[in-house]
């Protein structure tokens, strides 16, 4: 955990970053001899990818890719890189050699994957935008309550109960409705987790789990015992995609982010406003404050408890609207344990994002390209089993937690109690 | 992010007559509470008042009111408590391992493979040695999350998390694959094992569908050797002292990279025993999603038992046995058994929050007393 300064480094000794490094130069290469191994013998042809839908008012030429020679090119940047991290490792292009390498690797895959094919990288992209929505939203509940030092493990219980209130508040009074109870029962349940972590000082990882318990066996309950015999409850209206006039006509990146539902919009609006609120606001700068050094700020006159209590809130409201988007935002109808996990990654998405709401949101989407790749990638079929497609994003996130942010540094009052004397 | 907030699971207990408070009527008034509230969600969901009355007497019933209602107790118990034994002793370690699905999911699949594949071998060779393919599956998946916190930092509760996910899709591809998959199915589904390398069902000789299995004399031993190793042994010492303070701990001379792989070996084979346990136990094959989320049941358990393996072990009988009384529950008074999973989480809130429970029965404990453990 520390870096040893000084001359003392011999062969035993290393700098954390050195080491670092040398870890990251090793993936590079290995990724390097991979793709030279497995890719570039059967990469013949050219790889389309279409750029542009026939129904877009901007038609954009297909991007043609020649299969072979990409593929030696990307495998001896890599390779380049690579051998770079272990004669200067230890400089500040460590984790964007990482970046960057990764970037290409999934290139050269799609390039492999594609070539002789054809393949829609708009449709892809956009694809990636919603996925990632619950995640990043998700990842934005977890960045506001680590922030005031709460950790939040709950994240996946309250995108579960903002799913059910969605589809049945939104069943009975329509969309907007249903919205609006899936972000106020989010928020009970960010007050619930607050009350317990900060009055009655509960273990907030145990108080977590326990939420996660609580709200997946609640709904579970209720959608075996009511939802089966009245269907009409768990029949809620979907919001459609809303087309920004002249924005969604982009090229490329014009469907991805303005031809979108509530849910993106939202998601992206939020995470903005999160950035603004934490990092050039008054409050945001206390609520940081109490996640560093609570009692410091309890000393300058900042209430640590209530703080606290409205910060939580606050995520569990994030974390609802992000848990309606499984429902009114997809399928309008509610299954038991229906978030599958996504809060989980979420909170990876928070970590790989350094407890930043931006960070979050870029790393929500990679999660969002990998699970989108993998179904585009069952259309074209590789020879690779899908089952190893579907970990590839898991690989990668284990990857990049290991190399790139290894040592990210959490709030330092992270996950401890405060008791006001 | 854990280290210090597991403080509190890891002091070291002294009883005294709170300590009783909190050992004993906590959890009563705990289960108490858990049930009317349960009681209040089945009447908000339009269950009557008959059939709640039904329901709770199915509960008891189907949990302790019959030698069969025991043996399913046990059954459900025994790969809870095993699991939970690994995570409190990752929990002492200041390791908060979520990944014990993940471990339980490539515990059970070894196990079947070791068992189907030397189907010749006599019991007393095999079933020891699927077990033990078990427990190394379990602890070397386990280890990856350890290997890379150790050298890298990378955190173990998105490494464990990742790895949850990655064994569910590994598990799905090994069914597939011919050498497992069973003869003749299309679906995906592993081969049978064989009776030699199942664990002996204990009471057969009374009724044929008693399953309580040999599995439990395994959770006995697990809970005296973790106790043994967490409280008498000097790696026990060294895990619970990085777990109360790592930077006190490398100054002590305790290597910290070599007690968290550790750790998390220890806590992955006992995961991995407890998914053996299941398919040689109850299953007698491995199917997609056989581990059924008692990875994530064993956390509420170890939690519960306040990473103590005695309490560890309790804390699995009570949810093996809110498991069977809830089937009984299903069958007899047609209440879902999702009911018992707000019932699990309403009892551990209680008992994780002393403090809350204080303040709903005020008259239940000594006065004089303030703040909570």
């Amino acid at each position: 955990m520390t870096v040893i300064n000084g001359p003392t480094a011999g062969t035993k000794i290393d700098t954390g970053k050195q080491r670092q490094a040398r870890i990251t130069g090793f993936i590079l290469l290995g990724i390097a001899i991979l793709i030279t191994l497995f890719f570039a013998p059967d990469a013949a042809g050219n790889a389309t990818f279409r750029l542009s839908r026939p129904t877009d008012a901007i038609p954009v030429p297909n991007l043609v890719v020649p299969g072979g020679p990409f593929i030696y090119v990307a495998a001896t940047i890599l390779a380049f890189l690579g051998v770079r991290q272990f004669l200067h490792g230890g400089t500040k292009w460590t984790s964007l050699s990482l970046g960057i390498g990764l970037a290409i690797a999934v290139a050269a895959f799609l390039v492999w994957a594609t070539a002789g094919k054809a393949f829609s990288l708009t449709g892809m992209l956009q694809a990636t935008m919603v996925r990632a929505v619950p995640i990043a939203l998700g990842g934005l509940a977890g960045v506001l309550s680590e922030r005031v030092a709460v950790v939040n493990i709950a994240i996946e219980g309250m995108l579960l109960a903002g799913a059910f209130t969605g589809a049945l508040v939104g069943s009975l009074i329509g969309g907007f409705g249903g919205l609006a109870a899936a972000i106020a029962v989010g928020g009970v349940f960010g007050f619930i987790l607050a009350a317990l972590v900060v009055t009655y000082r509960m273990d907030q990882i145990i108080a977590g789990v326990v939420i996660n318990l609580f709200v997946l066996g609640f709904t579970s309950y209720v959608s075996s015992q009511v939802f089966a015999e009245y269907r009409s409850l768990n029949n809620a209206p979907v919001f459609r995609s809303v087309k920004i006039p002249i924005l969604g006509d982009i090229p490329v990146i014009g469907p991805m982010f303005f031809n979108q539902n509530i849910f993106v919009y939202g998601a992206l609006i939020m995470v903005a406003v999160a950035t603004y609120y934490l990092f050039h606001t008054r409050l945001g700068l206390r609520a940081r404050a109490v996640g560093e050094h609570p009692r410091a700020a309890d000393t300058l006159g900042i209430n640590v408890y209530r703080t606290r209590y409205i910060n939580v809130t606050l995520a569990g409201m994030v974390a609802g609207f992000g848990g309606a988007w499984f429902t009114l935002g997809s399928v309008g109808r509610f299954d038991e344990g229906m978030t599958g996990g996504r809060g989980f990654i979420g909170l990876a998405a928070m970590i790989f994002g350094r407890w930043h709401p931006v960070g979050a949101l870029a790393a929500a989407l990679v999660f969002g390209f990998a699970d989108s790749l993998q179904q585009k990638l069952a259309l074209l079929q590789t020879p690779i089993p899908s089952e190893f497609l579907a970990m590839a994003p898991y690989i990668a996130t284990i990857i990049v937690v290991a190399g790139l942010v290894g040592r990210a540094r959490a709030p330092a009052a992270d996950g401890k109690p405060y008791v006001k004397e | 992010m854990t280290d210090l907030s597991m403080n509190d699971l890891m002091k070291a207990k002294v009883i005294g007559r709170t300590e009783i408070e909190d050992l004993v009527v906590v959890p009563l008034f705990a289960i108490i509470v858990a049930l009317l509230l349960g009681a209040v969600a089945m009447l908000a969901t339009n269950v009557d008042l008959g059939t709640i009355g039904l329901s709770y007497l199915a509960l008891l019933k189907g949990s302790v009111g019959s030698l069969n209602a025991i043996s399913e107790t046990l059954t459900a118990a025994a790969p809870l408590v095993l699991a939970g034994l690994g995570l409190a002793l990752g929990f002492r370690a200041g390791l908060f391992n979520i990944g014990a699905e993940g471990q339980i999911v490539t515990g059970g699949i070894a196990a079947v493979i070791t068992g189907f594949s030397f189907a010749g071998l006599p019991t007393l060779i095999l079933l020891p040695m699927s077990l033990l393919a078990g427990a190394l599956a379990g602890a070397l998946y386990a280890s990856i999350a350890g290997f890379l916190k150790a050298t890298t930092g990378a955190h173990e509760v998105i490494s464990t998390i990742m790895l949850n996910l990655i064994s569910y899709r590994l598990l799905d591809y090994l069914l597939r694959m011919p050498a497992i998959q069973k003869e003749g199915r299309a679906d995906p589904i592993s081969k049978s094992v064989p009776e030699a390398a199942e664990l002996p069902r204990l009471l057969s000789f009374l009724d044929p569908n008693l399953r309580v299995h040999a599995g439990i004399f395994l959770v006995l031993i697990a809970v005296a050797i973790v106790y043994w190793l967490l409280f008498r042994s000097k790696l026990g010492f060294e895990f619970r002292a990085s777990g109360e303070n790592a930077e006190a701990a490398r100054f002590a001379g305790i290597h910290s990279s070599v007690i968290i792989v550790a750790a998390m070996a220890t806590a992955g084979a006992l995961a991995g025993l407890a998914g053996a346990n299941q398919v040689l136990g109850v299953l007698g094959r491995a199917t997609p999603g056989f581990s059924a989320g008692l990875g994530f049941d064993a956390i509420a358990v170890a939690l519960l038992g306040r990473s103590h393996p005695v309490g560890v072990l309790f804390a699995g009988l009570l949810f093996g046995a809110l498991e069977a009384g809830g089937r009984q529950m299903q069958v007899d008074a047609g209440v879902s058994i999702d009911l018992i999973g707000i019932i699990q989480a309403l009892i551990i809130v209680f008992i994780a929050a002393p403090l809350l429970v204080r303040a709903i029965f005020p008259w239940g404990f000594r006065r004089d007393r303030e703040g909570g453990s």
